[in-house]
């Protein structure tokens, strides 16, 4: 086991070595650092400090190393429009987008297993049927359509539900947090929905497929023949079997669910990460753009990294496959 | 229960279960009727696809969309099942009836400890602890021959070897003491020294409990070790049914004959061993008269019609007008 | 309405004598097991009319949205069914604060989704299929250095990586264009790959080996064709993911710019009003993009049914 944790904290290095890499010649070797990295509005003095400071008077491999020592201490530029560094700016918008993208796993597991365990337990049932139809549409339907109409009907019509904005927040070890306050939650439950909507409807196909597959299993007639109750059956050895599958893919989603929040921030307002992205992207704020970048990148790694170690937990199987390698 | 100690564990009266699919009935099983007493052995024997297996879910009361029990009765300590209430079926399960799979890749959950899927077979029945259900099953593991049975109970079904798992799933089957366990071809899967060792225990257990056994399987000589009875199946219905000695001795039924000719034996090196012509027929279309017809050495015109089960002198039932062996009763065959 | 029942009946009358005679042939088995579907073959007619729409745009839409003489700012934002002031032309789908025909506007927004969908699927597939198929058919180190990459981009989400592109590029349509197929192209490498790997195995490609045939013959005129059919239903499930992320990079702002919208930016055009109650703006081109996608994802199921050689009947 911790063999195989070292190995994989390894291979997770390696990437975002990698990644780092990447970002470099990107901004550094192709494009040219001198716009990314230095605000326009900069006079020459500016210019010239920051030309210093980040040393593109020096050789690549020595810039390469500047560049790295910076990032290793969190300097990843100061943004143009705020005039502060910008990863502070984007970890300051972080909190936002966690809990968001959080609420909306927990909505995604919560709805997404058991619709998909009702649609795999009774496939040709009326409710089998829309559960399908509805996960069909939540995965072909571009989210901020969704994320529209979700307004449109809960806001606009019914005028239910706040849509636009994070409400009152309250601070939890001095972060802000919205889901502590009843209004805060009232303005986060249409975008929590809105982000959900298709994981969701991953959820209810791999749940489905799961359960279709278990209940087909010997292991599940067997404990029929041990005369257990449908409700075990269901809710532990099926259940526990579907939930492999199911926290490794919205495990590793969990990444894409930030992403993905870029596109919900900016229906609903959301004072996120990826309101910040889409507003950076178009001030032309080049250094929050790639610092955005690294981080989400790391934020990735070090969820997929996380997913695997669970992985390990959950399934015993690859807990020893693995121990062996 | 009145009648606990007096009749057979089991009976079964003109079973019939068939499955109701998209091109048509299948008669898995059409009108099979045994006994089995206390401590009894019963072997089912048959091909794939002749219905023996079919028998064992309707028992239990697990047979899956699209097929039903449409006629019959299946009486267990005088109790008609089919009439009963699935919750009190299925208190029955695992409790009173057991039931032993073939593959035992697959009849233990992947990813649910030992100890979880033995005792909740206990706990599903019986009123006690989860510490006294944990040491119920650690001596049903002893019982059959697990060494270290705290260790193993603690283990995951895939650090076992298929013998070992076998071992666990008659000790799970064992668990609640039945009065009848239906083991489904349980041995065909393992290894021929692993098989004797699993037939031996179990044997013993029965031997020792009293329980009646119905032991499915295709393979004649694990039944001529094991049984006291026999009923031979094909499409659906019993052919032949009789003590193990005269079946085996003596077949009546030429598909019987038929099967224990297909066995290699020791006298029989260097000749072509014995094949039954043809294949076993779909369900779906089966041929009007006797179903083996079309695979019988023996047919003609007489067998165009449907054979009824007749007991023959020696005490056997046989479903055929030109029976090897074994004078009719009352002399009148043709 | 009527124009629906013309293109489904023209789709019967060109099927319908063709399928006989070639009983027996692929081209018309494939018809024919597609045809067991109404719902698909219904989309698939869906599918074909919108194309129409959008290819004969011009000449259907009662007015060219973008010509600036056609518009009246006096016909701003009016109600589904309203009419001009004088009468002489009802907006059936309302309008856009420009006095914009919606109508005319989502028949030109359809033609621009639609065909930057169907452009950068094109050569997202002609890149990612060469990339496969080269991969698969050499092995080795070409083989690592291309699945690794695309490991390595399809383990970000599509949107982050278009949108980081554009952020690095800029606006405008071949931009989009570009954007969409870098997202696209490692889908089809690795579909290829796979079907490739398993075909290349088989004896008629070693019996071309064998014939000395020049690699490029091997790759494009043996493998590459034997590939096509799990190709087929990976590119049209991407041609309606393609309209969607584009229609998101457009909502965002990022997409197509504001002179030549597509679905997406018309729906963000509108956003801010349907806010106050006035949903038509954006309502009705939302209605045809989810109808656009929704068919098209719908003939893909039905060709994967039937090309899925596991399903095989």
């Amino acid at each position: 086991m911790l063999v195989y944790f070292l190995r994989r904290l390894g291979q997770s290095l390696f990437v975002i070595a990698a990644m780092a890499v990447l970002v470099f010649i990107g901004v550094y070797a192709i494009g040219s650092p001198i716009d990314m990295m230095i605000s326009p509005d900069a006079d020459q003095a500016e210019m010239e400090a920051a030309i210093a400071r980040l040393g593109l008077d020096k050789p690549l491999w020595e810039q390469f190393f500047i560049f790295v020592t910076n990032a290793l201490q969190g300097d990843l530029g100061n943004s143009f429009v705020y005039a502060t560094p910008a990863a502070e700016l984007i970890i300051s918008k972080l909190p936002a987008t966690l809990e968001l993208a959080c609420l909306a796993l927990l909505f995604a597991i919560f709805l997404g297993v058991p619709l998909g365990m009702i649609a795999g337990l009774k496939p040709n049932s009326l409710a089998g049927k829309t559960i399908m139809t509805g996960s069909i549409m939540g995965f072909s339907l571009p989210n901020f359509w969704q994320g529209m109409m979700l307004i449109l009907l809960f806001a606009v019509i019914l005028k239910w539900l706040p849509s636009t904005g994070r409400g009152d927040t309250v601070d939890l070890f001095g972060v802000p947090v919205s889901f502590l306050t009843a209004d805060g939650l009232s303005h986060m439950l249409l975008p929590a929905i809105n982000l959900a909507l298709f994981k969701t409807s991953l959820v209810i196909r791999l749940a489905r497929a799961g359960t279709r597959e278990a209940a087909l299993q010997d292991y599940v007639k067997f404990a029929r023949a041990k005369g257990l109750s449908q409700r075990r059956i269901v809710l532990v050895h099926i259940a526990k079997n579907i939930m492999i599958p199911v926290v490794t893919i919205l495990g590793l989603e969990l990444g894409s669910m930030i992403a993905f929040a870029v596109v919900t921030e900016t229906v609903f307002s959301w004072p996120g990460m990826g309101k910040l992205l889409i507003d950076s992207i178009q001030a032309l704020d080049r250094p929050v753009v790639v610092a955005y970048l690294m981080l989400t990148v790391f934020i990735f790694i070090l969820i997929n990294f996380v997913v695997d170690m669970l992985y390990c937990v959950l399934d015993p199987r690859v807990r020893l496959s693995e121990a062996k390698a | 229960m009145s009648d606990r100690n007096g009749g057979p564990t089991i009976s079964l009266r003109d079973l019939k279960t068939h499955f109701f699919t998209k091109e048509g009935v299948v008669k898995a099983v059409d009108g099979i009727s045994f006994d089995v007493a206390k401590g009894e052995v019963l072997g089912l024997v048959g091909e794939s696809g002749s219905g023996k297996s079919i028998t064992g879910f309707s028992i239990l009361g697990l047979v899956d969309q699209p097929g039903r029990i449409v006629d019959g009765e299946i009486l267990f300590q005088g109790r008609d099942l089919v009439q009963l209430p699935e919750e009190e079926r299925r208190k029955l399960r695992g409790s009173k009836i057991a039931m032993i799979f073939q593959d035992p890749m697959m009849t233990l959950n992947p990813v649910l400890r030992i100890d979880t899927q033995m005792t909740e077979a206990v706990l599903a029945h019986r009123d006690v602890s989860k510490e006294r259900a944990l040491e119920i099953a650690r001596e049903a593991l002893v019982k059959v021959g697990i060494a270290a049975p705290d260790e193993r109970l603690n283990s995951y079904p895939h650090q076992f070897s298929g013998g070992m798992r076998q071992r666990v799933a008659i000790a799970t089957a064992f668990l609640n003491e039945p009065e009848l366990i239906i083991a489904d071809e349980p041995t065909t899967a393992l290894d021929v020294t692993i098989q004797g060792q699993i037939l031996f225990e179990a044997q013993n257990l029965c031997r020792e409990t009293g329980t009646a056994l119905i032991w499915i399987t295709h393979d004649l000589a694990v039944v001529a070790g094991l049984a006291d009875q026999i009923c031979v199946m094909y499409a659906g219905k019993i052919v032949e049914q009789g003590t193990v000695d005269r079946v085996l001795d003596q077949p009546a039924h030429p598909y019987t004959a038929g099967l224990i000719g297909s066995v290699p034996g020791r006298n029989q090196r260097g000749s072509r061993l014995f094949q039954i012509p043809g294949m076993t027929p779909s369900l779906l279309n089966l041929p009007y008269g006797c179903a083996f017809r079309s695979r019988c050495p023996h047919a003609d015109v007489a067998c165009e019609e449907e054979p009824p089960e007749r007991p023959t002198a020696d005490g056997r039932l046989v479903r055929c007008i030109r029976p090897l062996a074994g004078e009719p009763q009352g002399g009148e065959a043709a | 309405m009527t124009d629906t029942a013309k293109a489904s009946d023209a789709i019967v009358e060109i099927e319908e004598p063709e399928a006989s005679p070639w009983q027996s042939s692929p081209a018309a088995r494939f018809a024919a097991e597609f045809a067991e579907s109404p719902i698909a073959v219904a989309s698939l007619v869906l599918v074909i009319f919108l194309a129409v729409l959008a290819v004969f745009a011009d000449f259907i839409t009662p007015q060219d949205p973008y010509d600036l003489l056609q518009l009246d700012i006096m016909n701003g934002v009016l109600a589904p069914g309203e009419a001009t002031f004088d009468g002489s032309q009802t907006f059936w789908l309302g309008t856009d604060p420009q006095g914009r025909d919606m109508l005319s506007a989502i028949v030109y927004g359809l033609r621009m989704s639609l065909g930057v969908g169907a452009m950068s699927t094109v050569i997202a597939l002609t890149i990612g299929m060469s990339l496969g198929v080269l991969a698969a058919y050499f092995g080795g180190r070409v083989d690592t250095v291309i699945m690794r990459l695309v490991d390595l981009q399809l383990s970000f989400p599509t949107i982050l990586i278009a949108l980081i592109l554009l952020a690095a590029l800029g606006k405008g349509v071949d931009k989009v264009i570009i954007a969409l197929i870098a997202v696209q192209w490692a889908y089809y490498a690795r579909t290829v790959r796979g079907t490739a790997l398993v075909e290349r195995r088989k004896e008629y490609i070693e019996a071309a080996t064998c014939l000395a045939l020049s690699h490029r013959r091997v790759v494009f005129n043996h493998l590459l064709p034997n590939c096509l059919p799990p190709l087929i239903v990976v590119a049209t499930v991407q041609v309606a993911n393609a309209i969607a992320l584009e229609a998101t990079l457009s909502f965002l702002g990022l997409g197509v710019p504001i002179t030549e919208p597509s679905l997406g930016l018309l729906i963000a055009n509108g956003y801010e009003y349907m806010l106050s109650g006035k949903y038509w703006i954006s309502f009705f081109p939302g209605i045809a993009l989810l109808v656009t996608i929704v068919a098209i994802n719908l003939v893909g199921d039905q060709l994967r049914d039937i090309l899925n050689p596991r399903l095989r009947r």
